[in-house]
């Protein structure tokens, strides 16, 4: 299998401060990868560089490269909007669109961008709404607000939503951490699933989350890439001392 | 015993202090309300709303020119002042605003500051001036320089309530910045945006001074928007400083209509307040 995302000599500044070091990940196709490390070390701003949400921050400068399909993304004439349309994002906290239904909040991606068509819609949302185990919980309430889903099903509406306009790459920022450990269970479900047609990266501080859903791990401490390898490798015999008292629950 | 005494004596003058303040607010309301009512009800008639002034001497007419014209100016003066105002906004909170950002919140507030009469002349240099003619453009451009600091200000705080999260959920998906601000973000903030508007037109609608140079006010329908117009507040302003009994009274039922215009887009703001969350 290829890889399909790389991360070389990446460094992120906010201002004078450098929160990222240097970082060097390769996200295998149809993978999941995840990110580990304790809070603050860098990993939200890790997954963020790769689908240029730091071109919002005016503060924030990303430096390296960042390759899809040995593309930069950070080239001079790459085009942050269709690269995130190739590699979505899922949240911490679940985001839907509060003033959109449930069916238009699954659409939003075509809707937003000014081309969805009726026939062609109700085929996304279905799908995507299956794909994520959803479908049967609401196919009654399409148009019923998406406020009024639960926690959990709010985050499953945000990964349709991401499936739903195709995108190569998915990225999930912590995306339990505010669900209930049913909820939780389902979205490590629907992860292992995804990555058959999706290269997935998970960020999480939950180390038992990172050995159930990754293949491979990468573990950050204070902006630097202290070890990245197979995840059985990286949670059984690691290289680092460092790694191994994290995952030992040793600090942080 | 004796403390408790001293103390629920403190409490009382404190409530009957904090009573008659609040009553001493709402006097001067109630007598402008009440004096207001009582002149202009008597007055007001079916002509008022649809027949222009008569010459002077003669009995009768209405405001009907000044009541189209005041809408002409607002709606124009709205045309040239709200997109200025929101994009303005857009500009400072959605796309960073760059090293202009100060500045211009710093020229919004002195704008707000200026003295309305002083606005008037400006429009007058830049306009009536060059176009060598009194008008009901320079009367709306006038307005327009009120409402933008307003509509400015108003407007960012509200883009700058909407919680990133929904920015970057649009984003996330491929969704340029551009469109993202229109559908999304500006979606979002829609309500406390009207409520600057409808407070901006709200202002301007009973500005007297801006316009007294610019679109001076006159007696009969306008044709064009390059000639003088009409507009209520200087109506009632001409006929209130006319010697005369009947003009004196157009007055009056001008305040009124002009009072409970005020009074609707008071409620209207309460309304869309309300609405939010
Ligand atoms: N928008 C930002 N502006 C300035 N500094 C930031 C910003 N986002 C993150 N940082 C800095 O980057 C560092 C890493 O943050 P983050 O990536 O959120 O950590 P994690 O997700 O691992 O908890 C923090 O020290 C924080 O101060
Ligand atoms: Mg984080």
């Amino acid at each position: 299998m290829g890889i399909k995302l790389k991360l070389e000599g990446v460094n992120v500044f906010f201002g004078n401060n450098r929160a990222v070091k240097d970082v060097n990940i390769d996200f295998h196709a149809n993978m999941v990868t995840a990110i580990i490390g304790p809070s603050g070390c860098g990993k939200s701003t890790v997954l963020r560089s790769i689908n240029r949400m730091h071109d919002m921050v005016p503060s924030a400068r990303v430096t390296g490269k960042i390759l899809l399909d040995q593309t930069d993304i950070y080239e001079k004439n790459a085009d942050p909007v269709s690269i995130r349309r190739r590699i979505g994002m899922v949240f911490q906290k679940p985001n839907p669109f509060p003033a959109m239904s449930i069916y238009d909040n699954v659409i939003a991606g075509y809707k937003l961008n000014g081309r969805a068509n009726r026939q062609e819609s109700d085929e996304i949302v279905e799908g995507s709404l299956k794909r994520v185990a959803l479908w049967d919980e609401v196919k009654d309430r399409l148009k019923k607000s998406a406020m009024e889903l639960s926690g959990g099903q709010q985050q499953r509406l945000c990964i349709a939503r991401t499936i739903a306009v195709r995108p190569e790459v998915i990225l999930m920022d912590e995306p339990c951490s505010a669900l209930d450990p049913i909820a939780t269970a389902k979205i490590e479900e629907l992860i292992n699933e995804l990555k058959e047609q999706y290269t997935v990266a998970i960020v999480t501080h939950n180390m038992q989350q990172a050995a159930r859903v990754s293949d491979y791990t990468a573990f950050l401490y204070l902006g630097e890439l202290i070890e990245f390898d197979r995840t059985g490798k990286i949670f059984t015999n690691p290289e680092k001392k460092h790694t191994e008292d994290y995952i030992t629950g040793r600090f942080g | 015993m004796k403390q408790v005494n001293i103390r629920s004596a403190k409490n009382l003058v404190m409530t009957f202090l904090m009573f008659s303040a609040t009553v001493a607010v709402l006097i001067p309301l109630a007598i402008i309300f009440i004096h207001i009512a009582k002149m202009g009800f008597s007055s007001i008639s079916l002509d008022f709303f649809t027949s222009i002034p008569k010459p002077t001497g003669e009995t009768g007419g209405g405001m009907a020119n000044g009541i189209v014209g005041s809408g002409v100016l607002i709606a124009m003066a709205s045309a040239i002042g709200l997109p200025i105002g929101i994009f303005g906004a857009i500009y400072l909170v959605e796309y960073g605003g760059g090293k202009l950002s100060s500045i211009i919140r710093f020229a919004a507030d002195v704008l707000n500051g200026i003295p309305s009469i002083i606005t008037g002349m400006v429009a007058y240099t830049l306009i009536v001036v060059p176009m060598k003619g009194f008008s009901a453009l320079a009367g709306a451009v006038a307005l327009a320089l009120i409402m933008i600091p307003i509509v400015l200000r108003t407007a960012e705080e509200q883009l700058k309530m909407v919680p990133n999260s929904l920015r970057e959920a649009s984003l996330a998906l491929g969704v340029p910045l551009w469109r993202t601000t229109f559908r999304v973000t500006l979606r979002s903030a829609l309500k406390g945006v009207a409520t600057g508007v409808l407070l901006a037109i709200a202002r301007i609608a009973g500005e007297t001074a801006p316009l007294l140079f610019t679109a001076l006010g006159n007696m009969f329908w306008s044709k064009k928007l390059t000639e003088p117009i009409a507009a209520m507040p200087l109506q009632i302003f001409n006929f209130a400083i006319s010697p005369y009994e009947d003009w004196h009274r157009l007055a009056w039922a001008g305040a009124l209509v002009l009072v409970m215009f005020m009074f609707t887009i008071s409620l209207a703001t309460r309304y869309f307040s309300r609405q939010r969350n």
